[in-house]
């Protein structure tokens, strides 16, 4: 998808003003609350009218206020997910489901209902109340809902905002698996770096009303670790697992990383901080902490008082955080060979 | 027991007729009205609102005098309309037009109490899925106002069983045409030895405005069952 935005909008006090073009699929629009995250959503859908400027998709004109083009949120075709699911309440999770499909011209019912509710795990769901499911259900069947309009782009604000801290991240494998399976270019508004890295390749960010990078959400990880109190969280997708004792052994790559954590072990995404890293010149005779991996130094990277180090670890990266002296005690640089010491309870699982 | 005449079955009847009649011929204008004050960016939107409650707090005399000036033979409309060969005043159809004007606003404030509950994320969200305004309106607001329609109906539905300064202004008070009950009652407190009679027809409209206000109750608890919002 192509995009090529120029907006400017007065709300109060509050001035956003933009500019930008991008070709991508999997864009994130990250910045604190009150960074214009949500006005551009909304100028971008057509739900608020910009006081002058122009959106163009794919060569298509969508708003020029010099050419007086302003097309109404319908014609737009951008689906947009909101951060409280806000189905129709006095429809069932069917007649949700359909609602926009139904609207669409036949040649443009690109995806199939029943393909569709099969990846977003709604079968058992289609008969039921809206009212009645649950914050990850009604979520899935407001995604399922825009998916089903067919939509050029869909924009996602804050999907996961609603959601209890502990099943957030649940729905990330749906929302992976639907944009990967239908091919929808998404756009992904979101204060959160976690859920930025999980689903976007490239992050505009906003301040203030204003576009102030262009980046990725693994470089704003990493500029993130220096001021920080979580330090860089590393995301790792484990695979197949085995239990030795009450403790996990998941598979990592070509080796394996001991966990101790709670309920049904399933392959998944697991985060792990650099902080909970610690590193060894050479192999301790001993630890308490079950991990003792080999690794070598890949890159250094600095962000405020401390350094980043990108390791590479059986084939997979791998980023540990230390202080300056630190780097000069055990001589990093890169290719250099240590151990990387990590406790079985410094992981927590995400999804 | 009372014994009520022919005439005072009549004039039940021709109540519960004129009240009917005004509150569903009210409706349209009543939900367009609601729309208008709470979704739109009109202008003059604050006017609109005033002269849209002004019935509220005038006499109804007041506003049968004026519907009278408008439709009486040298009234602007009712000249329109006599040249038509259509006859208003005096008639049930006035006793109607009277309901309306009087009972609009208590059914424009209830609609628009109740739209203003709803989410404007759900018309929002209906746009983005590829509905038209109109089609939100009938397939998202229509909907989700029922209950709110409803509750303003059957409280117009009511007042417009009590209505009777407009209502004698400009259709009188003829016996079998345009008596309405409060028309009846009034005739019998000033004729001698009515007094039973009238009293009669109080416990009738009594009866009649507990009805339908248990109606109201039931039908609003039962929206409240099938769509709790």
């Amino acid at each position: 998808m192509k995009m090529d935005v120029s907006l400017c909008k007065t709300l109060g006090n509050f001035r956003f003003a933009t500019e930008f073009a991008l070709e991508g699929s999997r864009i994130g629009i990250f910045g604190p609350s009150g960074s214009g995250k949500s006005t551009l959503m909304h100028l971008l859908a057509g739900l608020h009218k910009p006081d002058q400027g122009s959106i163009r998709i794919d060569g298509e004109t969508l708003f020029d206020d010099t050419q007086r083009i302003s097309l109404s949120p319908e014609k737009r075709r951008i689906g947009v997910v909101f951060q409280q699911a806000h189905l129709f309440p006095h429809m069932g999770v069917r007649q949700n489901l359909l609602y926009g499909y139904r609207r669409i011209p036949k040649r443009q019912r690109k995806i199939d209902p029943q393909a569709l509710i099969a990846v977003l795990g709604l079968e058992s769901l289609l008969g039921r109340n809206v009212t009645s499911l649950s914050g990850g259900e009604r979520q899935r069947v407001a995604l399922g809902r825009t998916v089903l309009s067919c939509p050029r782009l869909i924009l996602m604000d804050e999907p996961l905002n609603g959601l209890d801290e502990g099943l957030k991240y649940q729905i990330i494998p749906y929302l992976k698996r639907v944009f990967d399976e239908f091919d929808i270019p998404l756009l992904f508004i979101s204060h959160s770096l976690n859920e930025m890295r999980l689903m976007t390749d490239e992050v505009l960010e906003f301040q203030a009303g204003q576009l102030i990078g262009h980046t990725t959400a693994e470089d704003l990880a990493r500029r993130r670790m220096g001021n920080s109190q979580v330090g860089y969280i590393n995301l790792l997708p484990l695979g197949e697992y085995r239990q030795i004792g009450d403790l996990h052994a998941y598979s990592w790559g070509n080796q394996e990383l001991v966990l101790s954590v709670s309920g049904e072990g399933a392959a998944g995404m697991f985060e792990l901080s650099s902080k909970d890293i610690t590193l060894f010149k050479r192999h301790p005779e001993a630890s308490s902490a079950r991990n003792l991996l080999r690794c070598r130094v890949t890159k250094l990277f600095g962000a405020g008082n401390r350094v980043g180090v990108e390791m590479e670890c059986g084939g997979q990266p791998l980023v540990a955080q230390v202080v300056g002296e630190a780097v000069d005690d055990l001589g990093l640089v890169p290719g250099r060979e240590l151990v990387a010491v990590i406790k079985a309870s410094a992981f927590r699982r995400l999804y | 027991m009372f014994d009520f005449t022919p005439t005072d079955w009549q004039a039940m009847e021709l109540s519960a007729r004129v009240a009917l009649t005004a509150t569903l011929a009210a409706l349209p204008f009543g939900f367009a009205a609601a729309y208008l004050l709470v979704f739109s960016r009109l202008p003059g939107k604050a006017l609109f609102d005033g002269l849209m409650n002004l019935p509220l707090v005038l006499p109804p005399v007041v506003v049968g005098y004026l519907l009278l000036l408008l439709l009486g033979r040298n009234g602007w409309l009712g000249g329109l309309l006599e040249e038509l060969g259509i006859r208003i005043i005096f008639t049930w159809k006035a006793a109607v037009l009277a309901s309306m004007v009087v009972g609009f606003p208590l059914l424009v404030r209830s609609i628009r109490t109740g739209m203003e509950g709803i989410d404007l994320r759900l018309i929002q969200a209906s746009r983005t899925l590829g509905a038209r305004w109109y089609d939100s309106l009938f397939t998202i607001v229509l909907p989700l106002s029922g209950r709110a329609i409803l509750a303003g109906a059957s409280l117009m539905f009511a007042r417009s069983l009590g209505e009777f300064g407009a209502t004698i202004i400009i259709a009188g008070n003829i016996p079998g045409v345009t008596q309405t009950i409060p028309l009846a009652i009034y005739d019998y407190t000033g004729a001698p030895g009515g007094e039973g009679m009238a009293l009669g027809l109080c416990l009738v409209s009594i009866a009649l405005a507990f009805a339908v206000l248990i109606f109201n109750q039931m039908m609003v608890k039962r929206l409240e069952r099938e769509h709790p919002q």
